[in-house]
């Protein structure tokens, strides 16, 4: 394992501390994990907490900002935040119109958000949470952990921001939360596995020919291993996946997005392909983003993330926003 | 089994899970995210540093584990932290200020430990969790305490607990996983022992040579 660290206990602080120097707009708690705009709450906004494991940044951090999140805790790599964190950021950034969390579906985030958001309310804070489960490659029924939430958190977190900044109640924002998260879609492909520090070595093998499809962000390995295809064949079965489950039509806004390890212009490989797919059963793609934003460490392969967009969405995507890793109109 | 046996089965956990951290993350990257024993000895260090510097120190079997307990909710993170930290610290509402624990009620808070496992985690035996694990255990000690020794010497009860865990643990591999992170590989996850059944298993094997050890002093 080569990896640019000063040692496997102490890439997640090291990286706050850069963070920090790099970004004198946000406060960065280094001790205890929480990142959160450096201007403090605004009366009567509604606050936006995220947070998970670290290894998939920029995601949550680097969305920190004006016009999207006002607080991030990032956990071990990998690892949910602990209560505490969720706890200490929900009351720094509650202006007094309530906290919505927003929360990725996997046990460890539901059950740690849960544990913060019931001791918040204890202490008369009003609290929401919007889950998003966007991943298709997994079946959601009761007899499974339900779906993933991938892509389509940055969605949330982008378009619940720019509805909060402009000063709407809590119910609304989660509400639009919840209907962004109702109209996207995510699938995953990995060309490799990725290597966490504690572990120092590839998560899973995958031989020199083979792919993993419907991987989540986490280095677990996808639901089938196939052979190596040419990228037209490959998104060809990611986003049958995704029109399988949520027909595309309309206009849409789309995500490829890089896992960590993968070069921008095999991302613009792929989101030819994606054009081309969507352009053939009549959906537009009206707004677009391609690159790093959901990562899992360095792992090469990419996720493709679709939202079926309405004018409201698409008016609330082009807010202005103001953070590390997404800024524009402003 | 008073305070001191408590602390003492929380040390041995400390220990006997940093001895077992790669073979747990090592289960863990076969069908999870690779990092469960790293994550249980983070919080079981950090539990046994807690009792040993609590002021005032515990003064209960129950204190011990609801110290515990707060401790791993606090440090750990992940599914994890909340699931072993909800138990420790229902077993230890479940003692109450008793000063000595006796077989019947450990089991007793064994199994309300179990329950807030279950209702937080929504898993029931069979899912390849470590409820797989905690169950059978839990049955093997309320049936053996129907015939305890008279001497009351719960070491050989405690022990067949221990195996009945392990073989629980073991007894996940051929199954297909319904909850947690490995259930994502759908019937990819069978051929693996479950990583969180696999640790229950080596905090019950603690509580057996933590009887053993008390008995020979």
């Amino acid at each position: 394992m080569k990896k640019l660290i000063n040692g496997a206990d102490s890439v997640v602080s090291d990286a706050l501390t850069g963070l920090a120097a790099a970004h004198p707009e946000l406060r960065v708690d280094v001790a205890k994990r929480i990142v959160t705009r450096a201007g403090g709450p605004r009366r009567g906004k509604v606050g936006l907490v995220s947070g998970g494991g670290s290894g998939h940044e920029p995601l949550h951090a680097g969305f920190v900002g004006h016009g999207m999140l006002d607080a991030a805790c990032p956990g071990e790599i990998f690892t949910s935040p602990v209560p505490d964190q969720l706890i200490e950021a929900t009351n720094a950034v509650n202006g007094g119109a309530g906290v919505l969390h927003i929360v990725k579906n996997y046990t460890g985030d539901v059950l740690n958000f849960e544990m913060a958001a019931e001791l918040c309310a204890e202490d008369g804070v009003e609290v929401a949470t919007v889950l998003v489960n966007d991943d298709v490659a997994v079946q959601d029924s009761l007899f499974t952990a339900g779906r993933r939430g991938t892509g389509a958190t940055l969605f949330v977190e982008k378009i619940a921001g720019a509805l909060a900044e402009g000063g709407a109640p809590l119910d609304e924002v989660a509400s639009v939360g919840n209907e962004v998260n109702a109209r996207s879609r995510s699938f995953g492909v990995a060309l490799s596995a990725c290597t966490t520090p504690t572990a120092g070595k590839p998560t899973f093998e995958l031989g020199e020919g083979e792919i993993e499809l419907g991987i989540g962000i986490h280095g677990e390995p996808g639901r089938v291993r196939a052979p190596m295809a040419p990228a037209r064949e490959i998104v060809r079965v990611a986003m049958d996946a995704i029109h399988e489950d949520l027909p595309l039509s309309g206009d849409t806004l789309v995500l490829v997005n890089g896992m960590g390890g993968t070069p921008l212009i095999e991302l613009y490989v792929v989101f030819a392909e994606v054009a081309a797919y969507l352009g053939e059963r009549g959906a537009r793609i009206s707004r677009s983003l391609v690159g790093d934003y959901v990562t899992s460490l360095d792992m090469q392969g990419f996720s493709v993330t679709v939202c079926r967009l309405s004018e409201e969405l698409t008016r609330l995507w082009d807010a202005p926003v103001q953070t590390p890793a997404l800024r524009w109109g402003r | 089994m008073d305070t001191a046996f408590f602390v003492a089965w929380i040390e041995e956990i400390a220990h006997v899970i940093a001895d077992q951290r790669d073979h747990l993350t090592k289960l863990d990257a076969a069908i999870g995210d690779a990092d469960h024993g790293a994550n249980l000895d983070r919080g079981f260090s950090a539990a046994r540093e807690a009792l040993a510097s609590a002021d005032p120190p515990p003064a209960t079997p129950g204190d011990v584990l609801t110290l515990t307990g707060t401790t791993l909710i606090r440090k750990v993170g992940g599914a994890s932290g909340p699931l072993y930290g909800s138990a420790f610290r229902q077993m230890g509402k479940t003692l109450g200020d008793a000063p000595e624990v006796t077989p019947a009620a450990l089991a007793m808070a064994l199994e309300a430990g179990l329950a807030v496992v279950q209702r937080l985690g929504a898993a029931e035996e069979g899912d390849k969790t470590m409820v797989d694990a905690l169950a059978p255990a839990i049955r093997t000690l309320t049936a053996a305490l129907e015939d305890t020794p008279a001497d009351g010497s719960y070491g050989p009860v405690l022990e067949d607990a221990a195996r009945a865990a392990a073989e629980g643990a073991h007894a996940t591999i051929p199954l297909l996983a319904r909850k947690g992170r490995a259930s994502y590989l759908g019937p990819r996850s069978i051929g693996h022992e479950d990583p969180g059944a696999a640790s229950t298993a080596l905090i019950l094997a603690a509580l057996s040579t933590t009887a053993a050890a008390t008995a020979a002093k």
